[in-house]
This record gives structure tokens, sequence and C-alpha cells, in this order.
């Protein structure tokens, strides 16, 4: 980036203003009234509401750790794919499949298009051998199409975009160590997308408990490098470096998902009520879920868009367009087709 | 002559001796004469625990014995588990209670179902099995009979987990690998996760299952017709209760001003004694009886 021009003649000196030839970047200038720089904020608020947010979401784990309830408790709205499919028994099927269901919600009016993908029969064989694979082909998909997009000459205003921006793994609260498949899985897929691991079912664990759980699975977590969300390498600045060394601490957040709602000293709460006392969601003494909610739709949404279309994507365009550079097919005739580049994660 | 009911061995109060003294031939104390013996002899029993790591198998072995099995012992991690077949270990403890002394071997199974790729990993359990068999029949056949260990498995507690909809593909195979060679008692483990409903919903879903995939598991006998109404109340409600949502606890809290065994939550205290605790304890009842 070269600092701007400015004109040999001009030789006033403002405040601050460092000669041409010593500036290693823009001349800083100080203003003298208001400009209204700052309302371009406004702006760029007012444009995104108008256009809406996307937002993909992909849930991962064996069945019947809660993940269906844990997306509706998020989003505050039946928004899983049971909802979807109300009445339905619950089956393990012999495969992985992956079932995505696209949901508009709005709150003050921001509109969100939210997409969750499940991962039913994840985990969940006798021979989970390679159960990953699904799941890593249906990201790489979702890259491909984007890059497919983003390369044609005439591309659309808005590329759709249906890449997934944060997989939420859900571990089961054995209170030991992670298991060979958690390791299997994180590993692969942390590498390719933003990975949030939590505890799931963490009312199992006493406080205890959930405290040495936690410390287990951050040291396998290093032993392993595996770098979940959010990555250390991607801090931008001291101030995300603090914030985000708080969030690490606490990885994983030991949640509970709960879907229907109870009387507790007066007010209506979100809970489970067990023989023994109500396990409130929202209250951080009982659970993380709040830390969970912040992380994902409060705080850093627009981080993990941001590094996974920075990160991630870019990391795939890179591979893909020197693939097709060795086949030696130019760009702009597009990519080689799926059948004859071999995407080899 | 008058016999006490089996099961019930009653001890004549001397008036009643001096009335049937005509009649009387005496063998009414056999079942006394028994019970001395098997006191002296001590009893002997065999517990196989299985299901995944971390769901809470050695903690309920503990609490149900009240004794520590578990104390030295070091939880792998998954680096140690990946190259990890099944193992089987046995722990022996000779616990005492009131003259009676029990030789109880508890034979865990770490590694079940941990790996990614658990086909068969039951294998070296029925192999276990097996073996143990093999060799009583060989003592059987021997010529010294006097002294024969009996290391056959009396018994499996096969703990389900509580998080699933029903019974696992893994679950399935194990139980049908296993229900000819051994007891089979499933249990549900870690239950002060689930609320009354869940208990309930999950209990029938795996009783469907079980009968669906043909396992057969562990019936309690029927009780004697001539038993009396409250025990045949409580025989109705263990059956009813099968399979049994457990809760293991190695720590004592305070509870109402007392020290139980149980487990402290922020929401509230699961003591034992209580609901599905109470079921285990008629469990354990029912299988001494065996």
């Amino acid at each position: 980036m070269e600092p701007p021009a400015v004109p040999e003649e001009e030789e006033e000196d403002e405040e601050g203003a460092v000669p041409l030839s010593m500036a290693p970047g823009p001349v800083g200038c100080q203003l003298f009234g208001y400009v209204g720089i700052e309302a371009v904020l406004d702006q760029m608020k007012i444009k995104t509401m108008k256009t809406g947010f996307e937002f993909n979401i992909m849930v991962v784990g064996q069945s019947g750790l809660g993940k269906s309830t844990m997306v509706n408790t998020l989003f505050k709205s039946k928004v899983s794919r049971k909802s979807s499919q109300p009445g339905q028994e619950e089956r393990i099927p012999k495969t992985v499949q992956l079932q995505s269901i696209t949901h508009v919600i709005e709150e003050k009016g921001v509109k969100m298009k939210l997409t969750v993908t499940d991962t039913p029969g994840f985990g969940d064989q006798i021979n989970n051998e390679n159960c990953w694979d699904p799941i890593i082909k249906y990201i790489n998909e979702q890259y491909e199409r984007y890059l497919r997009e983003e390369i044609l000459i005439t591309r659309k205003r808005k590329i759709p975009d249906t890449r997934v921006h944060g997989c939420v793994y859900f571990v089961p609260p054995t209170g030991h160590w992670l298991r060979p498949l958690d390791l299997e899985f994180m590993r692969r897929l942390s590498k390719i997308v933003n990975v949030v691991p939590v505890i799931a079912k963490a009312d199992t664990l006493t406080l205890e408990e959930r405290a040495e759980f936690k410390q287990r699975i951050q040291e396998n977590l290093k032993t392993h490098a595996i770098s979940v969300y959010p990555q250390e390498d991607f801090d931008q600045d001291p101030e995300d470096r603090a914030l985000n060394d708080r969030i690490r601490e606490n990885i994983p957040f030991a949640v509970v998902g709960a879907d229907q709602e109870h009387q507790v000293n007066g007010k209506r709460v979100l809970g489970r009520k067990t023989k023994w006392g109500i396990i409130e969601v929202e209250n951080p003494a009982h659970c993380e879920f709040p830390l969970l909610r912040d992380l994902l739709i409060r705080s850093h949404l627009q981080d993990l868009k941001d590094i996974t279309h920075n990160v991630h994507y870019e990391s795939y365009r890179v591979r893909r367009l020197n693939e097709s550079n060795q086949l030696g097919l130019s760009p702009l005739n597009g990519l080689p087709g799926k059948g004859e580049a071999s995407s080899h994660l | 002559p008058l016999c006490p009911p089996v099961g019930r061995a009653k001890s004549l109060s001397p008036e009643e001796v001096c009335d049937h003294e005509k009649q009387y031939v005496g063998f009414a104390t056999l079942p006394n004469q028994v019970h001395r013996k098997s006191v002296k002899k001590g009893f002997d029993f065999t517990l196989m625990v299985a299901g995944e790591s971390g769901l809470g198998k050695s903690t309920l072995v503990n609490s149900l014995f009240l004794t520590d099995l578990y104390k030295d012992r070091k939880l792998l991690n998954a680096e140690e588990r990946i190259n990890q077949t099944v193992e089987i270990i046995k722990h022996t403890v000779d616990i005492e209670e009131k003259g009676v002394k029990l030789k109880l071997t508890i034979v865990d199974t770490p590694g079940f179902g941990d790996a990614v790729n658990n086909t068969e990993c039951w294998k070296p359990i029925t192999d276990y099995i097996d073996q143990q068999f093999e060799q009583y029949f060989r003592d059987e056949s021997g010529l010294n009979r006097k002294n024969i260990q009996d290391n056959r498995v009396h018994c499996c507690l096969y703990f389900i987990s509580p998080f699933g909809h029903g019974l696992r593909p893994v679950d399935v195979e194990f139980m049908k690998a296993l229900h000819e060679k051994v007891n089979i008692v499933p249990l549900i483990a870690k239950a002060d996760c689930l609320i009354p409903s869940e208990i309930r919903k999950l209990k029938e879903r795996i009783r469907e299952e079980i009968d669906k995939f043909g396992i057969k598991v562990y019936q309690f006998p029927e009780c004697d017709s001539d038993e009396d109404e409250e025990f045949k109340q409580q025989d109705r409600e263990l059956k009813e209760s099968a399979p049994f949502a457990v809760i293991g606890s190695n720590t004592v809290v305070e509870a109402k001003g007392q020290r139980v065994r149980g487990r402290l939550y922020p929401w509230g205290i699961v003591e034992g004694k209580h609901g599905a605790w109470e079921h285990w304890e008629e469990g354990q009842a029912g299988m001494g009886q065996r």
C-alpha cells in the first residue's frame, strides 16, 4: 500500500505529519471539525439489516446427546431437524447422513437465514471408521460451490453462502478423557472448519468432575495439536487475545439444553425438572450454556464467518487452484470437474 | 409333618417342638443346617461389569459393596487406549457382614466399546466366560473335587448409556452374544441426568428393543404363591422397574443435616436411598437369592 500522493509544493507542516520520504504508511491528519465519517457505521448497519445475515451451523455427535434440543435452545425456536419432522421415531441410520434445514428468524428488524446441518448416524455404529468422511465431503462441497460462483466472469452480486461457519462437536460426559473417535474427528475437521467442542448433557457431572474433565480435554487437545475455535493463531490484536484467552480457558463449555419452561422464584425459566431440583439452562451457576450462546451468537458470530471466509475457504481455494494449475487448466476456463481432480483430504 | 415354607426358614420354638413330638421327625431343620454350613463355608460370587467407559461402572461397584475396589486406578487416556483391545481384569475381595463371608470377584472389561472400530469387541469377554466354564468342567470331571474353585461368571451387569434413545447397535450385539452364556442384568447408568418422564420412556424403549431382538435378560424368579402380599407386591415392582436406572456415588455429602452417600450439584443433592437407588437395592436382594 503506497502512501497517498502529496504534491511536492506542500510545505505547510500539519501537526503530526511526517515528511513523505520517511512515511511508513498513510499520513495521519488531524480533523479540525466534525466530518461525519463515523456515520458510515450506521450506513453499514442499515445495509446489512436490509440484506440480512446468513449463518450456517453444523452439529455433530452421537445420537441422544441433545444436539437438536441444544439448537432449539440456542435460537429459542424450533429450528432443529426433529422439530421439522415431528412424530418421527428416533432410529439410528446405518450410515452417516447429513440433513440441512433452513429457517429465517428475525429479531429487532435483523433477519437471519439460519441453516442447521445435522449429522444423524455419526459415531453410532459398531465400526465407526471413516464416519467423518461424509462430513468432510459436505464441507468441501460447500467451499467448492462458493468457489465456482466466485470464479465466474459475471458473478452474482451476493454469492449465496452455504459454507459451514461453525461446527459444534458434542462430547459425551464420560468424565474421563476424549475418546479415540473424538480425537480423530476433531483433528481432521479443525483443519477445514471452526470446531467448537462442548460437553453435552453436562448435568451428569458435578462441578468438580466437570473441572477435571475439562482440564483433561484441554490437555488432550494440546497433546494432539488440535486447534479449536477460537484459534490462537488468528487473534488479531492484544484485546482480541485477552478476550479469547478467557474463552479458551473454559473450552469446552459444559452445556445443558432444555425446551421446557418451569417456574422458579416466580419467573419462568428454561430448564429441566429433576427429582432433586430444577436445572436452569441460562443460570451460569448451573451450566455454561450462556457462554456458548454468547460465543456463537452474541459476540463471535461475525468472527466465525470471517475466519471461515478468510482462512478456511482461502486454504481450500489455494489447494484447488494449485490443482487446476498442475493439470494445466487455466482458472478462467473454470475448474476441472470433481471427477477429474481428486480432492485429497 | 409340618414343614416351614421354603425360603423363610423359621426355627421352631420349644413349645411347638413338644406338641409335635410324636409325629415329628425333625428334618424340618434341614434349611437351618444348610444355612449354617453355608455361612461357615462362605459364598462365592463373580460379578462382571461391562459397558463403555465413563458410565460409572467403577463408582457403582464401589457404592454397591461400600468398599473402594478401584482406589489406585489410573484412567487411560485416548492414546493409551487406541491400540488396546478389551482387557479382562479381576478384582477379588473378601467381605464379611454379620458373620456371613462373601468372596466377591468383580470382573471388569475396560476398553469395551471405546475404540473407533468396535467390531467383535465382545469376543475377549465371551472367550473369558467360556474359559471359566471349561475350567469348571475339567475340575468337575477330575479326581479330586474337594476344593473346586467356582470362577464362573454368575451375573453380568451391562451398563446402557442414558444419553441415547434406547439400545445402541453395540449394546444389542453384546447382549446377543452373551445372553446364552451368562445372566445379563441391563442397567441404565448415570440415571441422575434423566427426569422421571425420560426414565420411563427410555425403559419402555429398552424393553421393547430387548423383546424385538430376542435378547434373553435375567428374569427374577417368580415368588411362591404362599408368600405374603407385601412380598409379592415388592416382587412385582422389582420386575416392572427393570432395567434398573442406577446412580453410584463414592462421596459422602451433607444433606438435611445428615451425612449420606450422594452427588452434590448446584441445583440439588442426589441422595442414596432415593427412588432409583432403592430399585438397585431390591435388585441386589433379588440376585442374592439366586
